[in-house]
């Protein structure tokens, strides 16, 4: 059996567990896409064409909404993912700086993923956690008021 | 029925139990009697009081209110006699007040009055008893046995609470349609979907005392006629969906959610939605459309949700902050809640205050207290003691004020004539280095991003004016440029389909009228005041004050420094990128931004 059967077959049972889950409601659709986005890293088209199928929604409208939202991602993304809160409350604290630095030593621009896929660099909006910008987050490790001389040692963690 | 004049509750809670509570209570129950006071002085057994690892085993003494802890029975014999018998409170049993640091929410500053907070950070958010111990579920309880739906909204009306999403309007109003709109099926919602960039105040609600909202919102279900609500709380937020969760199971345990609320023919039920990430979403069609499984794109209004909204049924739609009021209207009366305030607005607004001010977090005061008191009262004032240039009220659409409107009292009214809105309460400060084209581009840069590209005007408009923001930014501003961003802003506001688009000018129009100077620095005579803008600035080392240490050199990414060791260095400005770097790391503050 060739990689890519196995891989759609793990979806297969991945997409059918979610909607199981949740019920193939449309209302339910962004809970269920959040799911498979939070399990897989992204939403992979297979894995969209997959809840199409089973919720009865035309597959335009599935990928309209994967596509709409900021959390939803239709793009693979790299092993670790930084979102630097963009907000106007980090920004007059610091930022601009720090956001500069973070693209300076990953040399990425935001949205990118780097060539050997261990990052991928992305702003995002309000974190609520303004009283300790400017805001950081990892994967799921929130690092508050960061300074650019932080930035190294903060990725070295993940290295 | 034996009266007690004074009531000793032992917290027994299992960590309390394993330091020695019982032996304490005995210790206390021998005591009482050997001195004859049992008859006088009641001792019951309660869960915890404080944090048990810091104060267990620990007891409260009412009617005074007196929280001793740390007790051991040694203690009680000498506790007991001069308490109890001679009526001196024990000062060195009593519990310190632990000093916790909390950057989000401060003890109470001056000028504060809290009725949305006071249970924040006060009460254990996760065990409903806690808030039930602080009259939680008293207002649902009165609501349910003594007044009609129709008495529920004129209480609300009378107390004059408005909309605290942002837009102000009457709550009591927004019911009353929603009571009188017909069909079976309503829906009552909360807006939890706080997207405004430094606003946090609903996040901390949620996070700190999640009751309030639920019982806000069983109290508008029945005004309105509802039997199922949605909570739409944003993606951004995990911890409030968590501490939500727990609150509805338990809410729904006690009997206060669910079928035949506290005995009632009444039922209703609640679910949390969460969002995926769409600042659009806090507009309450494009909620709507999220909760349903779609888009979140906004559609025209009317119909109002109050008679199509969600699945196109008579639909309540109120924020975080105006359902935690109402339990608190209802206990005390319309009467108190509108004697906070000023003409038209009336209670408490709570703020997140930001930026450059000393004491950042959330505030709650009263409506009609001025900017002024705000910044320096409650904030402290300007960090590091610089000079204030202005704030910023509403969020990304909100305007940017002066100094010539630190008097201005806080209300919906006055701060819409002054140019900006109340918004949902984010206060952004900044001091005198800030640079007013700068920030109106940071936030044209946000609303364009997060325009949801439906209408023509908020799509296009918004992108149009953040490239023209961008190239007076850059140091390439033109002629003729600043009154086209007059005209773009006229044309958006005007046109735009929802209250993003409608709202997306307002900082570009605001510093246009107040900081005009600014842009006309940028635009003619290629100049930064505030310093800030790369391209127009340059870095400079003064000779006089530089040692020749050549950090600056050595730290300079692009070689844009030169100089022998012990000279004065200089800067190629057509290498030199203004990063910074040097001026950070000199130790003679010898480098200057001209």
């Amino acid at each position: 059996m060739s990689d890519l059967i196995v891989l759609k077959e793990s979806i297969n049972e991945l997409v059918k567990n979610v909607v199981e889950k949740h019920g193939a409601s449309r209302a339910e659709l962004i809970p269920i896409l959040n799911e498979i986005n939070r399990k897989m890293g992204y939403l992979p088209s297979y894995a969209l064409e997959e809840v199409a199928r089973l919720t009865q929604i035309p597959k335009s409208q599935v990928f309209s909404v994967a596509t709409f939202y900021q959390m939803l991602s239709t793009d693979e993304m790299g092993e670790h993912v930084i979102r630097f809160c963009e907000s106007a409350p980090c920004h007059v604290v610091g930022g601009r700086q720090v956001w500069q630095r973070l693209q300076e030593e990953l040399h990425l621009q935001p949205g990118q993923t780097s060539p050997d896929g261990k990052w991928t660099l992305v702003t995002v909006s309000c974190l609520g956690v303004c009283g300790v910008g400017p805001v950081l987050i990892v994967d799921d490790d929130m690092y508050g008021n960061v300074t650019p001389d932080m930035i190294p040692e903060i990725l070295a963690r993940y290295a | 029925m034996a009266f007690f004049r004074s009531h000793v509750l032992v917290s027994v809670d299992p960590e309390c139990l394993k330091r020695g509570a019982h032996e304490v209570i005995d210790a206390l129950h021998d005591e009482l009697v050997a001195q004859g006071l049992i008859d006088e002085v009641q001792v019951l057994e309660t869960s915890r009081i404080g944090d048990p690892v810091f104060y267990g085993p620990d007891m409260m003494v009412y009617p005074e209110g007196i929280h001793y802890a740390n007790l051991t029975p040694d203690d009680i014999p000498y506790l007991v006699e001069e308490h109890f018998l001679k009526g001196r409170p024990v000062e060195r049993f009593r519990a310190q007040e632990r000093l916790v640091r909390d950057e989000e929410l401060r003890p109470p500053q001056p000028k504060e009055v809290r009725v949305v907070l006071r249970n924040c950070g006060v009460i254990d958010p996760n065990n409903i008893e806690d808030y039930i111990a602080e009259d939680g579920y008293m207002a649902l309880a009165k609501v349910l046995t003594e007044m009609t739906p129709e008495q529920v909204i004129d209480t609300v009306l009378q107390s004059g609470l408005r909309g605290r999403g942002g837009a102000g309007f009457p709550t009591g109003r927004k019911w009353q349609f929603a009571r009188q709109s017909p069909g079976d099926v309503k829906y009552v919602i909360c807006n939890a979907d706080e997207g405004d960039p430094g606003a946090f105040m609903n996040r901390r609600v949620l996070e700190g005392d999640p009751h309030a909202v639920i019982e806000g919102m069983i109290i508008a279900a029945y005004a309105i006629g509802s039997r199922q609500g949605y909570i739409y709380c944003r993606a951004e937020y995990p911890l409030a969906v968590k501490t939500l969760n727990i609150a509805i199971t338990q809410a729904r345990e006690f009997g206060f959610l669910g079928k035949n609320i506290l005995g009632t023919d009444f039922s209703f039920d609640l679910e949390v939605r969460m969002g995926a990430g769409a600042f659009v979403c806090g507009e309450e069609t494009a909620l709507m459309a999220s909760i349903e499984g779609r888009r979140g794109e906004p559609r025209p209004r009317p119909p109002f949700p109050a008679v199509a909204g969600l699945w196109m049924k008579p639909t309540n739609v109120n924020n975080v902050e105006t359902y935690a009021n109402v339990p608190q209207i209802i206990l005390r009366g319309p009467e108190w809640y509108s004697s906070m305030g000023t003409e038209k607005s009336k209670g408490t607004k709570t703020f997140a205050l930001a930026g450059d001010v000393k004491n950042t977090g959330l505030i709650e005061v009263p409506f009609g207290i001025t900017l002024r008191e705000v910044i320096y009262d409650v904030g402290g004032g300007i960090k590091d003691n610089k000079g204030f240039k202005a704030i910023q009220t509403g969020g990304p659409m909100g305007g940017c004020l002066s100094a010539e409107f630190l008097d201005l009292p806080i209300d919906y009214e006055s701060l819409t004539k002054a140019g900006s809105m109340m918004g949902s309460g984010g206060l952004v400060v900044m001091d005198e280095d800030t640079c007013m084209v700068d920030i109106a581009r940071f936030f044209m840069d946000f609303t364009q991003e997060e325009s949801c590209g439906k209408c023509t005007p908020c799509r296009i408009g918004t992108r149009k004016i953040l490239e023209i923001l961008t190239r007076i930014c850059e140091g390439k501003g033109r002629d003729g440029d600043i009154e086209q961003l007059e005209e773009l802003c006229t044309w958006i506001k005007a046109t735009s389909l929802c209250g993003l688009g409608q709202g997306a000018p307002t900082p570009v129009e605001s510093t246009l009228k107040l900081f005009r100077h600014e842009y006309e620095a940028h635009v003619y005579e290629k100049r930064c005041p505030a310093k800030v803008c790369r391209a127009l600035i340059s870095y400079e080392i003064q000779p006089d004050v530089c040692t020749g240490c050549t950090v600056c050199a050595r730290n300079c990414p692009t070689s844009a420094i030169s100089g022998e060791r012990r000279q004065p260095h200089k800067i190629d400005p057509d290498i030199c990128v203004r990063c910074g770097i040097c001026m950070q790391v000199c130790n003679f503050n010898a480098i200057v931004i001209n």
